[in-house]
């Protein structure tokens, strides 16, 4: 699962960049992937019988802290709650601060902020497929995807100037320009996206032990994704149409030209299995690259934030009274974010719904009737982003015993190689 | 069974491999030593991939244009900077600092850059290195 630690400050490290305060600081930021949870699985046999799931209240940390900044510091604060969504969570909350003291955002910069968001989606989908192959036991798929992955992290330092934590995010804008030059750089990538994209398709898609593993297994039927509010790929791989891009357009997405992608484009039906979870992912890579080739293509002049003076950007957040709702589609689902300005230098609340929080109640479904040796790629297949799934508790006779990651992901690649055999 | 791997594996077999063996092609047993045997001449550093423009590496400031205005202060979102009463000047803490570079946008001198330096990693947070004034 994508919940090791170490995977949040990878990028640092690969500049040899890595100084204390990256670890500091995402320690609340490891469990603000706002859900602290723990599972406990009842079982009967090899069968689960019940799931259940509690959430915790860890991420009010990083709410806390943030009352105690100004927008600005904030938005290096919302960058470190995910490592991975390190662009849509500061970016939802300067939507919901520019909502709030009414910043009209300029056209260039709708557009700009289109690139980068799309630009994390591919990186998240594949680095996602790369952790499902690895979580039954494929280790080779995970190299190739993650090899791809390396591509995507490249370009996203040539544009922003940092791999992971872009900081590209301005209230009323963005912090850096796309000039023309930089295009060949960013349309060379997408090239490469394509040319390997099949590559990625045929093993994801054609590969029996694939199949085997992910067809028919932690099936979340469509009532169940709409009573259980799930989101993002979860949601429309159980053929429900939710895409806040699409839903309600942010951003420059409403000028683009593209459509809910749900697993009955591909095949024809919706089972809402692992296997429609992949494809949804899959062909979402697939429209974002599309969507920025779109971008690129249409791109207006203009300038790229409302206010290039940020001191005087900080002195108007500081008079603005009201509240604020910024809501994006992330590439786990919609991330939401509230704020409340109170006349004063540091917002009076702020409140984060990241998608995992939705994803997690549709585990129950899912994984009723699985095996165990199910759980890490059902749980993986729905993308969760936490450190605190390393333990899941298993009552067995009405005993209870725990079983770790290590152990978990080796009953699965046990149950790879059985199905093989 | 099929072997669709079989072209990717020879292909791997003959090409160069993509990761660049930086500093050395066997890890140092001792950077410190190794960097003094480098400075010596005694042994050779495999330079590290080229950094991409606009990098956000170590800050560099240029304490005569400096104008203790306090801005940076203000919007570092790690308290990284702090302000010298006597001189009216600043120090940087890189042991804090979150290289996002916005004391670098909001200067009104221009006197902060980010180079392209970042090699910075040091068991001692105050160390020389680490401190920028």
């Amino acid at each position: 699962m994508r919940n090791d630690p170490l995977c949040s400050f990878e990028p640092d490290v690969g500049r040899g960049k890595f100084v204390g305060w990256n670890v500091t600081v995402r320690r609340p930021g490891r469990a603000g992937y706002p859900v602290d949870e723990n599972e406990k699985f009842h079982i009967d046999g090899e069968k689960i019988s019940d799931v259940d799931v509690s959430l915790g209240h860890v991420h009010r940390a990083v709410e806390w802290t943030g009352m105690r900044r100004n927008p600005i510091q904030i938005l290096y604060l919302a960058e470190r709650i995910c490592g991975i969504c390190s662009y849509c969570h500061p970016m939802s909350f300067a939507l919901a601060v520019e909502r709030a003291a009414g910043i009209e955002v300029p056209e260039r910069a709708d557009y700009l902020r289109v690139i980068q968001a799309e630009l994390e989606r591919i990186c998240s989908h594949i680095l996602w497929a790369g952790v499902a192959a690895h979580e039954i036991g494929f280790d080779t798929v995970l190299f190739l995807s993650w090899q791809m992955r390396e591509k995507a992290l490249d370009l996203t330092e040539y544009l922003t100037g940092n791999r992971v934590t872009k900081g590209i995010t301005m209230i009323g804008g963005v912090r850096r320009d796309v000039t023309k030059d930089m295009h060949p750089k960013i349309i060379e990538t997408l090239n490469y996206f394509k040319d390997n994209f099949e590559k990625l398709r045929k093993i994801f898609l054609e590969d029996k032990t694939f199949k085997m593993r992910s067809q028919g297994c932690g099936i979340l039927t469509k009532e169940d994704a709409l009573k259980l509010c799930a989101v993002g790929p979860t949601t429309r791989a159980s053929g429900v149409k939710k895409d806040v891009r699409l839903d309600q357009p942010y951003f420059a997405f409403g000028d683009l030209d593209f459509d809910y992608v749900t697993p009955d484009v591909l095949t024809g039906e919706v089972n809402g299995d692992v296997y429609d979870r992949i494809i949804v992912r899959l062909l979402e890579v697939k429209q974002s690259i599309e969507l920025m080739e779109q971008v690129i293509d249409k791109m207006p002049a203009g300038e790229i934030t409302a206010e290039p003076k940020i001191a005087k950007l900080l002195a108007t957040l500081k008079k603005v009274e009201g509240e604020g709702v910024g809501r994006m589609e992330a590439p786990r689902g919609e991330v939401f974010h509230y704020v409340k300005m109170q006349n004063h230098e540091f917002p009076y609340s702020w409140k984060v719904r990241a998608p995992t929080y939705n994803n997690i109640l549709p585990w129950i479904p899912m994984l009723k009737g699985e095996q165990i040796a199910d759980i890490p790629i059902v749980a993986a297949s729905t993308d969760p982003c936490m450190s605190c799934t390393n333990r899941v508790a298993i009552i067995k006779n009405n005993r209870r015993s725990y079983l770790n990651k290590e152990e978990l992901h080796r009953l699965s690649i046990e149950k790879t190689r059985r199905l093989r055999a | 069974m099929k072997f669709i791997m079989v072209p990717q594996v020879l292909g791997q077999m003959f090409r160069k491999p993509f990761t660049n063996k930086f500093p050395a092609k066997y890890a140092p047993a001792s950077t410190t030593n190794f960097l003094a045997d480098v400075a010596a001449g005694k042994a050779e550093l495999i330079p590290p991939i080229e950094t991409p423009e606009n990098f956000r590496g170590k800050i560099t400031y240029d304490r005569e244009t400096c104008i203790g205005c306090k801005l940076c202060i203000k919007v570092c979102p790690t308290d990284a900077i702090e302000y010298i009463e006597e001189n009216k000047k600043i120090k940087i803490y890189l042991s804090r600092c979150c290289y996002c570079a916005q004391c670098n946008d909001i200067c009104p001198a221009n006197c902060l850059k980010m180079s392209n330096e970042f090699l910075l990693a040091d068991a001692d947070k105050y160390a020389k290195d680490l401190i920028v004034e």
